[in-house]
């Protein structure tokens, strides 16, 4: 990552494959464990904190979408409905049956991913195209089910109140004690990708998306590992609509309808279809636009503006840059921030003696 | 009594009707561009939003009579469509299918975003200048908007049936969608051919955005008819024009009767999600559509 390596000659497959690619990268990345899991909680403020841990819950759904459509090539304009399928599950859990946190995630998440698979059947009939309008299909009728089954969505509201997560028997309060739960869940959800990304299974999905043809000839099961990428996926989509639920202590439709697809879809694209680190830049950035831009607009057309106006200016501007930005990512920089970041780091590497 | 049903699912089969064509309407800007370019476009609903948005400005802020409206919003829209042409879509030729797709819902977003900022956040009105007299034939009762807006839908269909059978341009732009490669060969340039069918579909676009606008009031809620160009496209085949017709009326048709028999039991709603079923249901068992050209790979 940020090594400045030298001497390096890898003579085998396994050591290229290698996790660490460097023995002090085990040392970076404790240090950096250190920095997210013990420093930052102390030395930030709650505002700070709160923003960290959107950030985090978005990282895990791109990470999902990302082993969808980065890795498989698939697409899904159905996450945020899946997200919808994890918070509800995880809501009706904890308050019907009192379920603790530990059982209505991983349970949030099964019934995604079950949900998720079902979507994801007619991609083995249809591609592209196609499939985007399936799967926009799977959001609206998710939507519309969820919104008008009131033994799913709990009455008129269509929201159901979920009290805090309680770990080792204290009730999670403040948004420090949130940070350190939600990085847990997206440490996890990084490392699972990144072993996934390395192992038969990731393997297997990218000749899928590369070319499923070729990737059937070679005996690549391409029935079994569609919908399996569209089940991991869903699984992480319906983990973040549970954490994002237990985070703002309420289960609301509204909370997943289809801008919600389109921003994580904005993530990926803008952060890397496939690449780890980028969903990770993608879900920072997206998370943070809208407050840059408040924070932009507010210091500098405060002044021409008045608030009503910015209450305006401000959602819609955000819509326009994010347009703007897949358009320009789509067709500048198809591999995103990730790719920009490597290039910096292809720079240092040799810096300064480039020639 | 079953003679009152009757007649109740009369007027539910005429009031599908009307909509159908109107949906057929917005259909047949997709089917243009996806029959000459290949291209699917997600922002279709945002070209009609768009489109009524310009009408209705040019009508709020110059007080124009509604015939320079409308000629503000064809212009508008052409020049949208070449534009959007040049900028967006040039640069992804060759690339997959799907970065297409996420172009074109990055033009949508960006025009939601952009057409509040410009014209503001109220709804606007359109007001066409014929009555709104509501027409009765029996137990019918027809809207003038309605009306108008089949009637354009059937023209436009006419026209572009003839179009794409009879015109040198059409057989051209019919050439480029079968083969890019062999159309440039017999001399074909294919680049401007492209341009044209988005032009095209922006012109399309500005039609079905006067008549839907005066029918809703236009502010961005109006992009969400265009959630139900898929249903109809995906019926009828992505690339017929007949096929926009045909599953424009059967989406008008199941949509209103759903939303007569089932809204009661259901509580509201029917109508936006029927259509939904209906087409997942295609998708399985007949992808292609009732009149598409069956050129489905299969894996």
């Amino acid at each position: 990552m940020f090594h400045r390596e030298s001497g390096v000659f890898k003579t085998s497959y396994v050591a290229d494959m290698a996790v660490y690619p460097l023995p002090i990268a085990k040392w970076t990345v404790a240090a950096l464990a250190a920095l997210f899991a013990v420093i930052v909680p102390l030395a930030m403020n709650e505002y700070y904190l709160s923003l960290l841990n959107l950030i985090l819950i978005a990282v895990v759904g791109a990470l999902g979408l990302n082993i969808l459509v980065g890795y498989t090539g698939q697409i899904s304009i159905g996450h945020g409905a899946l997200m919808s399928v994890g918070a509800y599950t995880a809501a009706n859990l904890v308050t019907r049956l009192d379920a603790p946190f530990w059982l209505a995630l991983p349970a949030g998440g099964a019934m995604a991913a079950t949900i998720g698979a079902v979507i994801g059947i007619p991609s083995l009939r249809i591609k592209g195209l196609y499939l985007a309008i399936a799967t926009l299909a799977g959001q609206l009728i998710i939507e519309w089910t969820i919104n008008h089954v009131s033994w799913i969505s709990g009455g008129v509201q269509a929201s159901i109140e979920v009290p805090r997560p309680t770990l080792f028997g204290a009730q999670l309060r403040t948004q420090a004690q949130f940070y350190v739960f939600l990085l847990f869940f997206a440490a996890v959800a990084i490392v699972a990708t990144i072993n996934l990304a390395r192992s038969r299974i990731g393997r297997a999905f990218v000749a899928v998306r590369d070319q499923d043809i070729a990737a059937e000839i070679i005996g690549i099961d391409i029935f079994r590992y569609k919908l399996l990428a569209f089940a991991i996926s869903s699984f992480y989509a319906g983990v973040t609509g549970v954490l994002y639920t237990y985070y703002l202590g309420i289960a609301n439709y509204e909370q997943f309808q289809i801008n919600v697809s389109i921003d994580y879809l904005a993530m990926i694209i803008i952060g890397g279809l496939g690449s780890v680190l980028g969903s990770i830049f993608g879900a920072i950035f997206v998370t943070l636009l809208p407050i840059v831009t408040r924070w932009m607009l507010e210091g500098l057309g405060g002044l021409i503006l008045s608030p009503a106006d910015l209450a305006n200016i401000i959602p819609n501007l955000r819509l326009v840059i994010f347009g703007a930005l897949i358009i320009i990512f789509l067709a500048l920089e198809p591999e995103g921030l990730s790719r920009l970041w490597r290039n910096i780091v292809a720079y240092f590497r040799v810096w300064p003696f480039s020639y | 009594m079953p003679e009152l049903d009757w007649q109740f699912t009369l007027v539910l089969i005429a009031n599908g009707v009307m909509i159908g064509l109107m949906y057929t309407l917005i259909a047949l800007g997709f089917v243009l561009v996806y029959k000459a370019t290949d291209a699917i476009n997600f922002a279709q609903g945002e070209f009609v939003m768009f489109a009524a948005f310009i009408a209705a400005a040019a009508a709020y802020f110059g007080d124009l009579p509604f015939w320079i409206c409308g000629l503000f919003a064809l212009a508008g829209m052409t020049a949208l469509g070449f534009g959007l042409e040049r900028v967006v879509l040039r640069p992804l030729i060759g690339r997959p299918v799907v970065a297409v797709i996420m172009a074109t819902i990055g033009v949508a977003v960006l025009l939601r975003g952009f057409a509040t900022l410009a014209f503001g956040a109220g709804t606007r009105a359109i007001v066409m200048p014929i009555g709104d007299e509501p027409l009765f034939l029996g137990p019918i009762m027809l809207q003038p908007v309605q009306l108008v807006g089949a009637g354009v839908s059937l023209v436009f269909l006419a026209i572009f049936t003839w179009f794409f059978l009879c015109s040198r341009v059409g057989i051209a732009m019919r050439a480029v969608a079968d083969s890019q490669q062999v159309a440039m060969a017999m001399g074909i340039d294919v680049r401007r051919y492209f341009a044209l069918a988005w032009a095209m579909a922006g012109i399309v676009s500005a039609l079905a955005g006067i008549v839907w606008g005066a029918m809703l009031g236009v502010d961005n809620q109006l992009a969400l008819v265009g959630l139900k160009v898929f249903p109809v496209v995906i019926l009828g085949g992505l690339d017929s024009v007949i096929g926009a017709v045909v599953g424009g009326l059967i989406v008008g048709v199941v949509e209103s009767l759903a939303a007569g028999y089932l809204d009661p039991y259901v509580g509201g709603g029917t109508k936006d999600f029927a259509p939904y079923v209906l087409m997942i249901l295609v998708l399985m068992i007949r992808p292609y559509g009732i009149f598409g050209r069956a050129l489905i790979e299969r894996i």
